[in-house]
């Protein structure tokens, strides 16, 4: 590939003058990356070279802080089709069938504008996949905001919400599940990770790569705009109080048009006329036709002047930096363009040739008849600068003093308040609120939603279902980065097993601060590393994923966030586990065992308004153990009522699935354990689990037989949650549990 | 039985309604794009499915109601054949005035999506005799706009005439008049109903509310 100096082309143009290192800085690039820009080029680039430069070398585009140690994540399996580095990741079902997600951020947007910020979240990660060649069929969202008392709390859920629900039911794709927390670590910070799951048949997955020289480039969707101009660089600044002003660069989307992509796009799919194609997502033209031609080993030719366009006068560096909304960009086989159109038009849709590949290796730009830009595509994507910045590993939360089981002795003990608090806090209480807004049931294969483990979606026209998780445990990971890291993982895995589903595969998405401070570098690789040794031993690859750093506003950073989503498979839907259903006289049965650990635990934090020591950890062979035992007993129709263990412990969960099954519970502490510890305390690995009395002892002895810790807490009946000589009514707690979030909501701000 | 389902841009529950109906009647629909100007010949129903029909830009199913097929549903309405409108389908057939009232933003405000408990409040039609003496059922409402509104008159006449056939129990989520949740036309050949039959007509997701609108009609037919 050659970098030969070309001229530059400048003119009096105020995007065709001449670049400066001033510039550079003000475009978010830092002085030695110029240096590096000319020493590349063997030349100085005109502004709208510049800005090309600026947004693919943004840390949105390039991961250039997090490259080095993503490579830490196990990437291949048998059943993996296509792993990072395309739109989203694939993997291969059965019966023909890929699975092909990705979770990705829209935190910055959607902190300055909550309902556009969320709404583009959401449509961007859906042309994510089925860029790919899929169907959608499932969203969710994991969903973090500041504490309720922040003033911008309230305004930016109800906005965050608003946005989901109208983008996604539009669409027809439903939003399926998540979760959502608060804490005062994202007041000035909210995330907005959603995930999107799709199918498509396994032989006919479609990538961005532009192979062969002279074919046609064809843009397809929304005409292009000024808006969004350099948001890929706003996602990578940090934030200050002067952000908001930065509203212009937050898009605006269409979910109509969206809608009608997705259908003309599979149309065309189905014909074989497609080479590659990609969404204009972050960096919009630049960054997908840099990809396309980059990993297609070609090179591509763009006539400015034929771009569809919303407004008059653009330049070329507005057509090339304009992040609007619904646009794709595909290389055709010479001679289809007409069928595409054909197709294009019948959902009326804008659509135009705009250029051609070609085999220079470079990406070259003709506006009035002249090359304006002239740049080599190594530079741009594959050479883009990898940092490996300096990093400290803090565990000072760690090191505290370990505050275990002193908690227990430290205030009098009382079951149904301790219980109360825990399921009526802002984490634990009934997000019903936020769910009810949401479709949740069109394409009529959803078989279980929010509220349980996992969501079940059903394989359509198939006694055959995927299930779906979003998991991370915020507070863990910055009390003990790496144990966070390998908790988020094993969670998801843990949730997926618990309805009994094969957990096949994740994507992430880590929201972190800033990377240029060697203590959040640190959380990042310890994070990473714990996330990759979870994935190892649970055979749980990364398929695909998404890095949001500078999640800070005035210095402070963001709890780190590694979020997590889970896709697991059931071969018989039939055979699954839900929170409903239970029955009186049902066994309530611990599988793992309890320690009482209660450090970092949301009882800690309800009643203490503590979050300190170290968070539980996880034995990774326990984990794989326990979950394949309550995996097999789910599949083989033994058991139908099972909970994971996180948040809130034991006492949580059995009040969850006494309230699922409108069936009261009575609980018993059987160890040695402190009875707050035990009820409430966060050990790992654990589910519990229900089943008729006479098929108690069939599961303690295969428990036995395979080496897992087993246990009976309870028995089932009544309409209360009791320990002991105290108890909570079921309607009390139910009252509490639900009210929590809508009157938060109704509240006047 | 016969059976189209009319697709707009922006229809976002064709397929299910399509699936629903073959699950019950036995026989696939047709899938007839809105451009089109007539209908299969011998059709005993026509089908507008959910979804947001161009956006709900404008006002929810306004330019649906001008697409170049509605003239034929017309005639096919006229002819007496049975017109089915599901949520989004309810709001066109509001808009085409083949039905009356209007259907406008729910009380709160906001989206909702549930699972429903409704009252069958007339089962001796083409659409809700397989309910027979069962007078309660649940189908899940999924939609921001279900707030069914017409004047004093237009809401005596379709009571007194037996035209409300499904309402909410208790309050209704959405605010609508009179706990209105579907109508029909006064020759009883066409009906609008918010919540989606088609989410609740499948034995293997137990839910089964919604079959008896399939049934009833393919008794019917």
């Amino acid at each position: 590939m050659s970098t030969a100096a070309t001229n530059t082309f400048t003119s009096d143009h105020p995007h065709l003058k001449i670049a400066s290192e001033a510039m550079a800085l003000e475009f978010g690039l830092s002085a030695e990356e110029y240096r590096l820009i000319l020493e590349k080029l063997g030349r100085t680039p005109n502004v709208t070279e510049l800005g090309i430069f600026s947004v693919m070398w943004s840390e949105h585009c390039s991961y250039k802080s997090s490259r080095v140690h993503l490579a830490k994540f196990p990437t291949k399996a048998p059943h993996i089709l296509y792993g990072p580095g395309e739109n989203a990741g694939a993997i291969d079902i059965g019966e023909g069938l890929a699975c092909i997600f990705k979770m990705e951020s829209h935190n910055h947007p959607s902190f300055i504008e909550p309902y556009q910020g969320a709404a583009t979240g959401v449509g961007g990660i859906l042309r994510d996949v089925f860029t790919m060649g899929a169907r959608p069929i499932a969203l969710m969202n994991a969903l973090r905001f500041g504490d309720p008392s922040h003033p911008k709390t309230r305004r930016l859920l109800e906005g965050v919400v608003s946005g989901i629900a109208g983008y996604g039911n539009c669409v027809g794709v439903p939003t399926v599940g998540g979760e959502t927390n608060f804490h005062s670590r994202y007041n000035g910070n909210i995330l907005v990770n959603v995930m999107c799951v799709g199918l498509a048949p396994a032989d006919r997955i479609f990538t961005s790569a532009a192979k062969g020289a002279g074919n046609p480039v064809v843009y397809v969707g929304a005409k292009t705009g000024r808006d969004g101009i350099h948001g890929a660089t706003m996602a990578s600044a940090e934030f200050d109080d002067e952000s908001e002003e930065k509203r212009p660069t937050v898009q605006v989307g269409d979910p109509f048009l969206e809608k009608l992509l997705i259908e003309a796009c599979l149309e065309l799919m189905a014909t074989d006329a497609i080479i590659g194609i990609q969404d204009m997502g972050a960096a919009g033209l630049t960054s997908s036709s840099v990809e396309m031609a980059s990993k297609g080993e070609s090179g591509i030719l763009l006539l400015i002047d034929d771009i569809p366009a919303r407004e008059d006068a653009m330049s070329p560096y507005e057509f090339m930096l304009s992040e609007s909304q619904e646009r794709m960009l595909m290389v055709l086989k010479p001679g289809r363009e007409g069928e595409a159109k054909s197709i294009f038009d019948k959902w009326g849709l804008d659509a135009a040739v705009i250029g051609k590949t070609t085999d220079t290796g470079r990406l070259q730009l003709q506006w009035k008849g002249d090359i304006v830009c002239d740049l080599p595509l190594g530079p741009l994507a594959d050479e883009a600068p990898k940092y490996e910045r300096p990093f400290v590993f803090s565990s000072s939360k760690a090191r505290e003093a370990d505050a275990e089981s002193t908690l227990a002795a430290e205030i009098s003990f009382d079951f149904a308040g301790d219980l109360l608090a825990v399921m009526a806090s802002p984490d634990m209480a009934s997000k019903a609120w936020i769910w009810r807004q949401y479709d949740r049931h069109v394409m009529a294969d959803t078989v279980s939603d929010s509220g349980g483990d996992a969501a079940i979606i059903r394989l359509h026209g198939s006694n055959r279902a995927l299930a779906m998780t979003c998991d991370v445990t915020p507070r863990y990971v910055e009390a003990d980065p790496r144990e966070g890291g390998k908790q988020a993982v094993a969670e998801a895995w843990r949730n997926l097993s618990a309805v009994g589903a094969t957990p096949l595969a994740i994507t992430d998405n880590l929201n972190f601060g800033s990377p240029q401070r060697p203590e959040i570098m640190g959380q990042i690789v310890a994070a990473i590393e714990g996330m990759a040794e979870a994935c190892r031993a649970l055979d749980f690859p990364v398929v695909s994923g998404n890095v949001s750093l500078y999640n800070e506003t005035n210095g402070q950073a963001i709890l780190p966030t590694p979020a997590v989503g889970g896709v697991g498979i059931l071969q018989d839907m039939t055979k699954r586990a839900s929170l409903e259903g239970l029955r009186p006289g049902d066994q309530l049965i611990m599988i793992g065992e309890t320690r009482g650990h209660l450090p970092q635990s949301m009882l800690e934090r309800t009643a203490l308004g503590r979050e300190q020591g170290p968070p539980p950890p996880v034995d990774l062979a326990a984990e794989r153990l326990n979950g394949d035992f309550v995996r097999g007993l789910i599949q083989a129709g033994v058991v139908s009522v099972c909970h994971d263990l996180s948040d809130g412990g034991l006492a949580a969960a059995a009040a969850e699935i006494a309230l699922a099954s409108s069936t009261g519970v009575a609980l018993i502490n059987p160890t040695d354990c402190p009875d707050r510890a035990f009820l409430f305390g966060e050990d790992q690995s654990r589910y519990l689990i229900a089943l008729p009395f006479a098929y108690a002892d069939e599961v303690f002895d295969a428990a036995k037989a395979a080496g897992v810790f087993a246990e009976l807490v309870g028995v089932a009946g009544g309409c209360e949650i009791a320990f002991k000589d105290d108890a909570l009514d079921l309607a009390d707690l139910r009252a509490a549990h639900e009210a929590w979030l809508a009157d938060f909501m109704s509240a006047s701000p | 039985m016969k059976a189209a389902v009319l697709v707009f841009p922006g229809s976002n529950c064709d397929r299910d309604i399509a699936v629903a109906l073959e699950r019950v009647t036995g026989r696939a629909p047709a899938m007839i794009w809105h451009k089109e100007t007539a209908l299969p010949a011998g059709l005993d129903l026509v089908v507008l499915p959910g979804g947001f029909s161009f956006g709900d830009y404008l006002r929810c199913g306004a330019m649906a109601a001008r697409s170049p097929i509605i003239p034929a549903v017309r005639d096919h309405a006229a002819r007496g054949g049975r017109v089915l409108g599901v949520c989004n389908g309810f709001q066109i057939l509001c808009e085409t005035g083949l039905l009356p009232g209007a259907l406008l933003r729910n009380a709160g405000l906001k989206f909702i999506c549930q699972e429903t408990p409704l009252v069958v409040s007339n089962a001796n039609t083409p659409f809700t005799a397989a309910y027979g003496g069962e007078r309660e059922t649940v189908i899940p409402i999924a939609h921001a706009d279900g707030r069914y509104t017409a004047d004093e008159n237009t809401l005596n006449r379709l009571e007194g005439e037996g035209r409300i056939v499904f309402r909410y129990q208790g309050e209704a989520p959405n605010g609508s008049m009179r706990g209105i949740a579907g109508i029909i036309s006064d020759d009883g050949a066409v009906m609008g109903m918010m919540p989606h039959p088609e989410r609740a007509c499948d034995p293997s997701l137990r839910r089964m509310g919604g079959w008896g609108v399939f049934q009833s009609l393919l008794d019917a037919a």
